[in-house]
């Protein structure tokens, strides 16, 4: 995946002269995780640019640069590190359009690696996607396959609106899988029903989405058959593609890393509750992260896996 | 508006003044009569928020001299990211009075569909980049709009205007320390009105001056009388003169003294020394520049009577004009927070 | 054998503003044991008996000898690369290991990454891995030890980088206006990851960036035990008289990979790598030693064999230490478990129980 993030790139600097990347040892270091390898031998320091160890820094003159026209990647090294951008991001990046009347659009994407699973502790595995999904004016996108890291990064870059595009680093390696060439772009907006059934809905996004397909398998050899639905983009949501396959299946177990209390999947519950609550046959269940800090030496019980997945599909397929 | 005898008088030989600033007689009037305007704009906005006709005003009472003088030493080329205080800037750069009220109104005439509180106006016309009210959030904006300038070889510099509050900020930090390092066009302006609300600036830093903050940056730093419409001018253009020529960013620190409440919902008696305002009253840059016009001729008492008639004239009629406007379309308050009105679930 | 075991190496303020000689053998032996520790944990890191390392080489000296210079009752806010530092509070090599494996003697319970340690009786303060919070809480606790009498300083460790950081500015700039007795130990290692030195910030010194905040910042030879000591003395002298905090630059060079993540050829060379190696802070200590006649090179010799010893010793118990109980996951979030959490407990201990999930 991190391959095709790096080529989304490659793609977006060579036909846009305004697209420029900045972040901490994103130029000659390629970034930590390699994902803007190269980019600075091809396009020069001027636009690959190694920034101080400032995300306030690196947010603010982002904005800066999309006032103007540039289209600026901004690059936070983990997500966990955002924090000091949060008031860029949520009090400026995502209010700037609405403020000026539509005078100035403040189109910056911000790319990260998120979530747990490297054995980073508590500040190198963090998935904070609800802090932002909150904020209206910003949109969330989480890929979960190469293809889609591409097309949906791409769009992101070409959007007219803020774009918080948060990569699965857990699986920047993990997951393969072709990669169109060329100017491939996947709509921000539209869910993927990634392998459809009939007997349970389970939503999923990022790093979540390989555990919840294998639960999936698992369940077709006990003849449950689990839709699994990749939401790919928080904000915005494809409701209609959630609301389509309760419908269909009257039964809804959403999967997140991160904490459960007031997580993505509490609203994804309220709107189930609101708008296909005579669809449902079993509660909805959440399959989350804890509501403690992100452990290191414990990562692997506190992230949902295939088997706890499973575990809560089967009881929600057998729920009267 | 009588000259003061306590005023704190601008010394500058005329003659001095002629090798060295052509033009600037023209300059200045035109700066008075601007100043002139803004002391009338407050006086007007700050009595219609105590009848509750608007909601706030953060009045610029005592800066005149800092905005004017910086306004008229750009060049439409130059953008500008505000403070709180530096509406008159826009205005002198051409953004129209009446739709400056018309923000300032809330009404559907306003370009930001009265979306904001008062004195947060967006004029893209002029190159004035919309505000929050977030501290220092500009300054790093600006450093990024001057990168940007500098990426697409256009002409122009950047202003970034913040109080001396400011410096204490995240984005002062991280925006000086970038244009240090990136050498962007860019001229930060500090307009010190030693009051961060009620944190007197003794009390904001360690430091003595603020402009010395900027060598932490490897930038020059200069302190300059805010309240002296000559100097601000004179300063502002001879920066903006060796930024342009690749000299690297720099920053300006003026010395003001806050004349009135940090806004209209402060009490200053509550921290602020007896003899503050008689203090600030002797560098009040508006006599100033008055005295110093007819002191040389420049200005008659008469020209100074009609110039202060005009400039009520065109505010009462700005106000009557907005007063008179609709509120915002409720339909707007969806607008604007992504391109498209509804993307996703977005307005159902 | 070293001192660094034993419960306190930390000076007692009774001690001279310069080193005496008769301490540099003792300060020795803890840089060798923080480099020989840190030496075997890059090794365990390869062999994968630990899952993460972040590593000291090169910053011996200006970590030793400015702990050296503290008063055990002063206040430590580490950044994580500050091993000699937590050596010389008397912090035990096992303990550290523990936390490095994240087993059940580790005090931080698992929870965090290795080199995010922290020790209330050492009075070191618990690291995280955003750059800089630190520097604004040692602000914080220098406030209250003077508001409640305490004739302590603290002290914040950060590098290069963090000079850019916003906690940074915030909190020199409280130091500033209220004149804390708090000293910033910068240890300006030349890289920032792989941000170079002059492309972090425009000014010509990081010392010097204290001028913007009213108080004096000192550039200081980080290889240099002595220099580093004195400064150090100084600053804290200053910082009890009530003179207010310092800013100290120890110029030193990173040796090393930021962490095992990293891989440091990519931005640098190794021709600046060959010129900091002759400045390495532990051989110029060992030659100063051997001038002045307080070690011979067999006793040196006996020194490095003493420390792998007491390492290999602690790792063997370290690694035979039970791992960390799954359950203690939900404690310290708050003060006592909420009822969600020990529901969530319960539920974990359910699927463990039914074999769903494993530790």
């Amino acid at each position: 995946m991190v391959q095709a993030i790096n080529r989304a790139m490659f793609e977006a600097m060579r036909a846009d002269p305004n697209v420029l990347v900045l972040g901490e040892d994103v130029g000659v270091n390629g970034g930590v995780f390699r994902a803007t390898e190269g980019l600075q031998k091809e396009f020069g320091p001027d636009r690959v640019l190694d920034t101080p160890l400032s995300e306030t820094g690196i947010v603010g003159t982002a904005v800066g640069m999309a006032l103007y026209g540039l289209k600026p990647v901004a690059e936070i090294q983990f997500v966990d590190f955002i924090y000091p951008a949060f008031d860029q991001i949520v009090s400026e990046i995502a209010k700037f359009r609405y403020r000026s009347g539509g005078q100035y659009p403040c189109h910056v994407v911000i790319r990260s690696p998120y979530g747990g699973g490297i054995k980073g502790g508590l500040y190198h595995s963090q998935s904070p996607e609800a802090y932002f999904a909150h904020t209206a004016g910003l949109k969330v996108v989480i890929p979960s396959t190469p293809a889609d890291a591409k097309g949906l990064l791409l769009s992101a870059i070409f959007d007219d609106d803020p774009v918080l595009f948060l990569e699965p680093k857990r699986i920047y390696r993990a997951v393969t899988g072709e990669v169109p060439d060329g100017d491939h772009r996947v709509q921000i907006g539209q869910a993927a029903t990634v392998r459809p059934g009939s007997d349970v809905s389970v939503f999923a996004y990022g790093a979540m989405m390989p555990p919840a397909l294998q639960a999936a398998e698992t369940l077709a050899a006990e003849g449950i058959s689990a839709e699994v639905v990749d939401l790919r983009s928080l904000v915005p949501l494809d409701e209609a593609a959630v609301l389509a396959s309760v419908e269909k299946t009257g039964r809804a177990v959403i999967v997140h890393e991160a904490p459960r209390f007031c997580g993505f999947g509490a609203e994804l519950s309220a709107i189930l509750a609101e708008k296909a609550l005579y669809s449902l046959k079993a509660p909805v269940v959440r399959v989350t992260g804890y509501d403690t800090p992100f452990p290191y030496a414990l990562e692997s019980l506190y992230l949902p896996g295939a088997d706890r997945i499973a575990h809560a599909v089967r009881a929600t397929a057998r729920a009267a | 508006m009588s000259p003061d005898d306590a005023l704190v008088p601008l010394t500058y030989d005329p003659t001095e003044l002629d090798r060295s600033l052509a033009g600037w007689r023209r300059t200045l009037l035109d700066g008075y009569r601007w100043m002139l305007l803004a002391r009338a704009l407050d006086r007007r906005m700050l009595g219609l928020q105590r009848q509750g006709r608007v909601g706030f005003y953060g009045a610029a009472t005592g800066q005149e001299a800092v905005s004017v003088g910086a306004a008229l030493a750009l060049t439409p080329d130059d953008w500008v990211f505000p403070g709180l205080r530096e509406q008159l800037i826009a205005l002198v750069r051409g953004h129209p009075l009446p739709t400056y009220v018309h923000h300032l109104f809330a009404t559907d005439l306003d370009p930001a569909r009265g979306r904001q509180m008062p004195c947060h106006p967006t004029a893209r016309d002029v190159r004035y980049v919309s505000m929050s009210s977030v501290i220092g959030t500009q300054i790093t904006q600006g450093v990024g709009l001057a990168y940007a300038l500098k990426a697409k070889r256009q002409p122009g510099a950047v202003l970034a205007f913040f109080g001396d509050g400011a410096t204490s900020a995240n984005d002062f930090h991280a925006g000086l320390n970038l244009a240090g390092v990136w050498r962007t066009p860019v001229l930060f302006c500090c307009t010190n009105n030693q009051w961060a609300i009620s944190q007197p600036v003794e009390r904001q830093t360690g430091v003595r001056e603020l402009a010395q903050k900027a060598a932490a940056y490897g930038l020059p730093g200069r302190r300059v009388d805010g309240t002296d419409l000559i100097a601000v001018y004179r300063e502002v253009r001879d920066a903006l003169a060796r930024i342009r020529s690749g000299a690297g960013p720099e920053m300006l620190e003026f010395l003001l003294y806050r004349m009135t409440a940090h806004s209209s919902s402060d009490d200053p008696t509550r921290y602020q020394a007896a003899d503050w305002m008689s203090r600030a009253a002797a560098r009040d840059p508006v006599p100033r520049v008055e005295r110093f016009l007819l002191d040389t001729g420049l200005l008659t008492e008469e020209a100074r009577g009609r110039l202060a008639e005009e400039v009520d004239r065109e505010v009462r009629a700005a106000v009557a004009e907005a007063e008179a406007a609709p509120p915002p379309d409720p339909a707007s308050l969806f607008q604007d927070v992504f391109a498209s009105a509804s993307p996703g679930s977005f307005g159902r | 054998m070293a001192d660094a075991t034993t419960s306190s190496g930390a000076a007692s303020s009774s001690i001279p503003a310069d080193l005496a000689a008769e301490t540099l053998p003792s300060l020795y032996r803890t840089m060798v044991l923080a480099r020989v520790m840190d030496e075997r944990c890059l090794s365990l890191q390869r062999q994968g008996r630990i899952g993460f390392y972040v590593p000291l080489q090169g910053q011996e000296a200006a970590q030793v000898a400015c702990a050296w210079a503290l008063d055990a009752a002063d206040w430590v806010f580490p950044a994580y690369r500050e091993l000699g530092v937590a050596l010389v509070r008397g912090v035990p090599v096992k303990l550290l290991l523990d936390q490095f494996i994240g087993n059940s003697g580790d005090e931080m319970k698992g929870r965090q990454m290795p080199n995010h340690y922290g020790y209330r009786r050492f009075k070191f303060v618990t690291a995280s891995s955003p750059v800089g919070t630190q520097i604004s809480h040692a602000v914080g606790t220098a406030m209250a030890a003077r508001r409640r009498g305490d004739a302590i300083c603290t002290i914040a460790f950060f590098g290069d980088g963090t000079t850019s950081s916003n906690d940074f500015h915030a909190g020199l700039n409280f130091a500033g206006v209220y004149r804390a007795p708090t000293l910033f130990f910068c240890q300006n290692n030349q890289w920032a990851i792989s941000l170079p030195r002059e492309r972090q910030t425009a000014s010509e010194t990081l010392a010097m960036k204290a001028s913007a905040y009213g108080f004096p910042g000192v550039v200081v030879d980080g290889t240099d035990v002595h220099a580093v000591y004195r400064v150090v003395r100084e600053a804290r002298r200053r910082a009890l008289a009530g003179e207010g905090p310092t800013l100290i630059e120890a110029q030193v060079y990173r040796l090393g990979p930021h962490s095992t993540s990293d891989d440091p050829r990519r931005y640098r060379s190794d021709a600046e790598l060959a010129q900091w190696k002759e400045r390495d802070p532990i051989a110029r200590l060992k030659h100063e030693l051997l001038t002045l006649g307080l070690v011979t090179e067999e006793s040196d010799q006996k020194v490095w064999e003493a420390a792998k010893e007491l390492v290999g010793a602690a790792l063997k118990e370290a690694e035979a230490t039970a791992p960390v109980d799954p359950r203690t996951m939900f404690d310290d979030v708050f003060a006592r478990p909420t009822p969600a959490l020990e529901e969530q407990r319960r539920a974990m201990d359910g699927l463990l129980k039914e074999g769903v999930v494993r530790p």
